[in-house]
């Protein structure tokens, strides 16, 4: 039934911009200092002060815009967006309307098909229409919450009023909340990749609001959409749309009406409600910023933005998957975060096996790492030392069953592969000669299993194996005590 | 009163203090501002304060206004002052900053007395929509000072300073200068850091100087004027020195005279008097030529749509939750924006709140505020030709001198009509100067005003200290410290 119903999203992708000062004023942009701390008569908003562009954020909405794929306007311009809340100190914010910082790009994604329990299947490209990167302020904070005489005043921290934002708005090009997913988990680390946010949805400074709403297949006008606000994290939006989503075809064939509201998600209740505050029909007055001339972004401020970014994520998996014959799925997990495309790269310098490096990375380390709640930036096992205990497994010096149980030492300890491997003695033995005198004892050790597997029972080859490995204490080469035993087990 | 030049080279060479000359600047204040209403606060333990850290300072050579007593528009923002704009709705609010221009003018050793009353956020051509009472003139105390600068220029008129600073946006500092006859510059916009100035029409106004004589308007904005970081309006245009060239004579420029602007409208002793001012400046060697500026007609309209739509977003910030005042009982927060705004701003500032949010509305915009943008970029263009053909346009500086007060309060276009001169200098940026040029038959002072390209204000001062030099204003208001 649901298949008669085609869903449309829109996103708006709000990214607190990395500057170190606020887009204004000269203000530290620092998150949880005293309230009101980082503030000037700028960003107060107190009467006679004037905005000056900071040309660092700037260089970040470049840097986002280029991330993305998206052009750069030679010009732009800052208008002031009018209402009142007390949060907003100049009554107006300042932002872009009519001829923002870019427009009109087009972006493409990797998006997935998800079966009933959310696993990606059919990875395919995706056009995604950006409507417009815009840069602009952040308004303060209203404080309700966690004060003394709370429950007469409400408070305000102008704290966040003026940090750089840049606004990213599609087209309604979304048919479904994985689309939507896909999306937003590309923006934000393509805006991660290249430093222009921290792009972290639970920290805030990645905001994410959707349009929703659905209509017949065929039909050719937009049904009556909703705004969802309160979307805390990627999962949290796919959810809140997907509950929406629902909720209207419900609606819609019981022959109710939808409403054109926003909604806020209660990720508790898994639900939706209505923003308190009536929605009014705001008449924002948009006009040009007066105080602030035409924002002109020279040729070369954009050419050289594109020559200090590294390398972006998409040529990168290509290239991982072209130069180290590594498969798309693998290259695109290697490339996810931009600390673990450096840390594959330095340890394949260092390993000099490109595919078992991938494989370590993305098995035993991607593993430890989420245990432990840590990037690959962080890892406690230096890429040159993953590198090198991948390489003694390639040489035979120790096992692959050892390697495992030597990188969980290595991060627990931090220290290198090889103070590991000696410490533990681990040095496999690989010398058929040491390897036959063991055999030899062990065979000589076990008479009836020896009479048993020569009558026919070649499952207790493996006991045989297993004695030989014990009694060796497990640094004999597996492979070569196989061959000798099939040898030595036959005469 | 001794020009500042004079004053401050006395003061450098020892002949007499910065606490003399404060004191006596403070006495007059004192004692006229009964009368005059001219000054919102006047700082005395603070002026003589700085006026003995001038004096204490061994060399003072380097501070080319030293000693120099000051009056400041109140809305010009001063460290240790209040800043009311003229209004209720800022309550007593004392800016924790000082604009640049006040960082500048204490840089250079002047000392600042207090705040002059002006029209609520400088929205006014009479004084009297100041929320403490307007300003007298001092040529004739039943008659308005012009606005909104007036606390400044009757302040400079009445003797009490030399110099004061106001604020422009459609002729602010020039008409009161020419009501209370006194000098009154706009500079070019851009010229002047406005960081400070609390704004009404941000892309109009420019602080101005109100002064006795050229050389000190001079003198000032040489001190003021420049690029200033915080402010980014502010342009990368070199500062000549604007007293170099004061002297020199103004044979063979050409000022233009648009003879449209001198028709209906303008009061025949004011037609008169710029008659003959044009004769004087033939006589001292100026060529007079025609000049047309067609788009003037439509200056009023654009200026009150610009001006107004700024001013709607420019006041937003007085909402009563952060500083200034609040009205009381409100309990919830829209109530308390709406009793704030309503007891806190006067009726004539409302009305441009309304004016201003009405033409910036949706399904509005188009039909005003960006049409005037258009217009107003064709008026530019008008005085770009005006100035292929002149060094400088002549005009009135207002149709009338001084009106009685309650004259035109009931009739907003009739009082809207003072800025006709004015307004065009606003919307296309350049710069203007009011010179006095003679008094009414009822002995009040008229005034020239001169427009000059972009960054011509040094050869707007020659043209005007020419003026000056040959036909000074022998008269004294009768206030007069």
């Amino acid at each position: 039934m649901t298949n008669s119903w085609e869903t449309i999203i829109g996103l708006e992708v709000h990214a607190q911009l990395n500057t170190g000062s606020k887009i204004f004023c000269g203000c530290a942009t620092r998150f949880g200092d005293e309230p009101n701390s980082n503030t000037c008569p700028v960003c107060l908003g107190l009467p006679g002060a004037l905005p000056v562009l900071n040309w660092r954020a700037v260089e970040l909405g470049a840097r986002a815009a280029l991330a993305l794929g998206l052009n750069i306007n030679h010009r732009s311009i800052f208008s002031r967006k009018n209402y009142f809340y007390p949060d907003l100190p100049k009554g107006y914010q300042i932002s872009q309307y009519d001829q923002p910082f870019s427009a009109n790009g087009v972006l493409e994604i990797m998006t997935a098909d998800r079966d009933e329990a959310g696993h990606a299947h059919d990875w395919h490209p995706m056009t995604v229409n950006v409507t417009r990167l815009h840069l602009e302020e952040d308004a303060g904070k209203n404080v309700h919450e966690g004060l003394p005489e709370v429950d007469r005043y409400s408070y305000i921290d102008l704290n966040r009023a003026g940090t750089p934002l840049a606004e990213i708005v599609t087209e309604p090009d979304f048919r479904s909340s994985w689309q939507a997913y896909d999306y937003v988990n590309h923006v934000r680390r393509a805006l991660l990749w290249v430093g222009a946010s921290e792009a972290d949805m639970e920290k805030g400074n990645l905001r994410c609001e959707a349009n929703v709403s659905v209509r017949r297949v065929g039909d050719p006008t937009l049904g009556t959409k909703v705004e969802l606000k309160n979307l805390n994290s990627v999962r949290f939006m796919q959810r809140a749309i997907e509950f929406e989503v629902e909720r209207h075809i419900r609606t819609l064939e019981s022959g109710g009406r939808l409403v054109q509201e926003t909604l806020l998600w209660d990720e508790k209740l898994a639900e939706t409600r209505p923003m308190r505050s009536k929605e009014e029909a705001h008449d924002y007055r948009y006009f040009p910023e007066p105080d602030l001339p035409p924002l002109i972004v020279p040729d070369e401020f954009i050419e050289q933005t594109r020559a200090a970014m590294p390398e972006l994520p998409g040529p990168r998996a290509r290239r991982f998957s072209e130069s180290y014959g590594l498969s798309f799925a693998d290259a695109s997990q290697l490339t996810a975060e931009r600390s673990l495309a450096d840390y594959y790269e330095s340890a394949v310098e260092a390993s000099g096996n490109a595919r078992a490096t991938a494989n370590w990375i993305r098995s035993e380390l991607s593993r430890e790492l989420e245990n432990a709640g840590l990037t690959a930036a962080k890892s406690p096992v230096p890429a040159t030392e993953l590198g090198a205990l991948v390489r003694m497994i390639d040489e035979g010096k120790i096992s692959g069953k050892q390697g495992k149980d030597v990188l969980v030492e290595m991060f627990r300890s931090g220290k290198s592969a090889g103070a590991v491997v000696e410490e533990r003695g681990l040095v496999q033995v690989s010398d058929t000669g040491e390897i036959d005198r063991v055999i030899d004892l062990v065979i000589a050790a076990s008479p009836n299993q020896l009479e048993q597997y020569r009558a026919g029972k070649e499952t207790l080859f493996g006991f045989f194996v297993g004695q030989v490995m014990k009694a060796s204490k497990g640094k004999a080469n597996p492979k070569v005590v196989n061959e000798r035993l099939r040898e030595k087990l036959k005469s | 009163m001794k020009s500042i030049s004079n004053l401050r080279d006395g003061i450098v060479r020892g002949e007499t203090t910065a606490r003399a000359a404060t004191e006596s600047a403070l006495n007059a204040a004192e004692k006229l501002n009964d009368s005059l209403n001219a000054f919102l606060e006047i700082d005395r333990a603070g002026a003589l304060n700085r006026a003995a850290q001038v004096d204490a300072q061994s060399e003072k050579t380097d501070l080319p206004l030293a000693g120099v007593p000051f009056a400041i528009k109140d809305n010009i923002c001063v460290r240790g002052m209040q800043t009311s704009c003229g209004s209720r709705i800022l309550g007593p609010y004392h800016p924790p900053y000082n604009a640049t221009v006040i960082d500048r003018l204490i840089a250079a050793g002047s000392v600042i007395i207090g705040k002059t009353n002006c029209d609520e956020f400088a929205m006014g051509s009479s004084n009297e929509n100041s929320a403490f009472g307007p300003v007298k003139n001092p040529w004739d105390l039943s008659r308005v000072p012009g606005g909104s600068s007036g606390g400044s220029a009757a302040a400079v008129a009445a003797g009490i300073v030399p110099v004061a600073l106001g604020s422009d946006t459609g002729g602010s500092v020039r008409q009161p200068a020419a009501l209370c006859g006194v000098i009154g510059l706009k500079p070019t916009y851009g010229r002047v850091s406005r960081y400070g100035l609390v704004a009404f029409g941000s892309s109009l106004d420019q602080i101005g100087v109100l002064a006795g004589e050229v050389s000190d308007a001079a003198a000032v904005l040489q001190v003021i004027a420049g690029r200033d970081s915080s402010d980014a309006t502010t342009a990368d245009v070199p500062v000549p020195d604007y007293s170099a060239e004061l002297n020199e004579d103004v044979k063979g420029l050409r000022i233009g005279v648009s003879r449209v602007l001198l028709g209906k409208g303008v009061h025949p002793e004011v037609r008169a008097a710029i008659e003959k001012s044009i004769e004087a400046y033939r006589d001292l060697g100026a060529e007079i030529v025609d000049v047309d500026l067609p788009h003037a007609k439509y200056a009023i309209a654009v200026y009150y749509i610009i001006a107004t739509a700024e001013a709607s977003s420019n006041l937003a910030r007085f909402d009563g939750v952060r500083y200034g005042f609040r009205a009381k009982d409100a309990p919830a927060l829209k109530e308390m924006y709406r009793k704030t705004r309503d007891e806190g701003f006067g009726p004539e500032v409302k009305r441009r709140i309304m004016l201003g949010t009405y033409v910036l509305s949706h399904g509005y915009y188009d039909a005003y505020y960006l049409k005037a943008q258009q217009v107003r970029t064709l008026l530019r263009q008008d005085f770009t030709r005006a100035f292929e053909k002149c060094d400088a346009v002549l005009t009135p500086t207002t149709p009338t001198p001084a009106f009685l007060f309650g004259e035109k309060v009931d009739d907003p276009l009739a009082m809207y009509l003072n800025d006709i001169y004015t307004v065009t200098a606003n919307l296309a940026g350049v710069p203007g100067i009011s010179v006095p040029c003679g008094l009414s038959s009822d002995g009040l002072p008229i005034g020239l005003q001169l427009l000059g390209p972009y960054w011509s204000e040094a050869r707007l001062l020659r043209l005007a200290h020419a003026y000056q030099t040959a036909r000074p204003l022998n008269a004294r208001p009768r206030v007069f410290a």
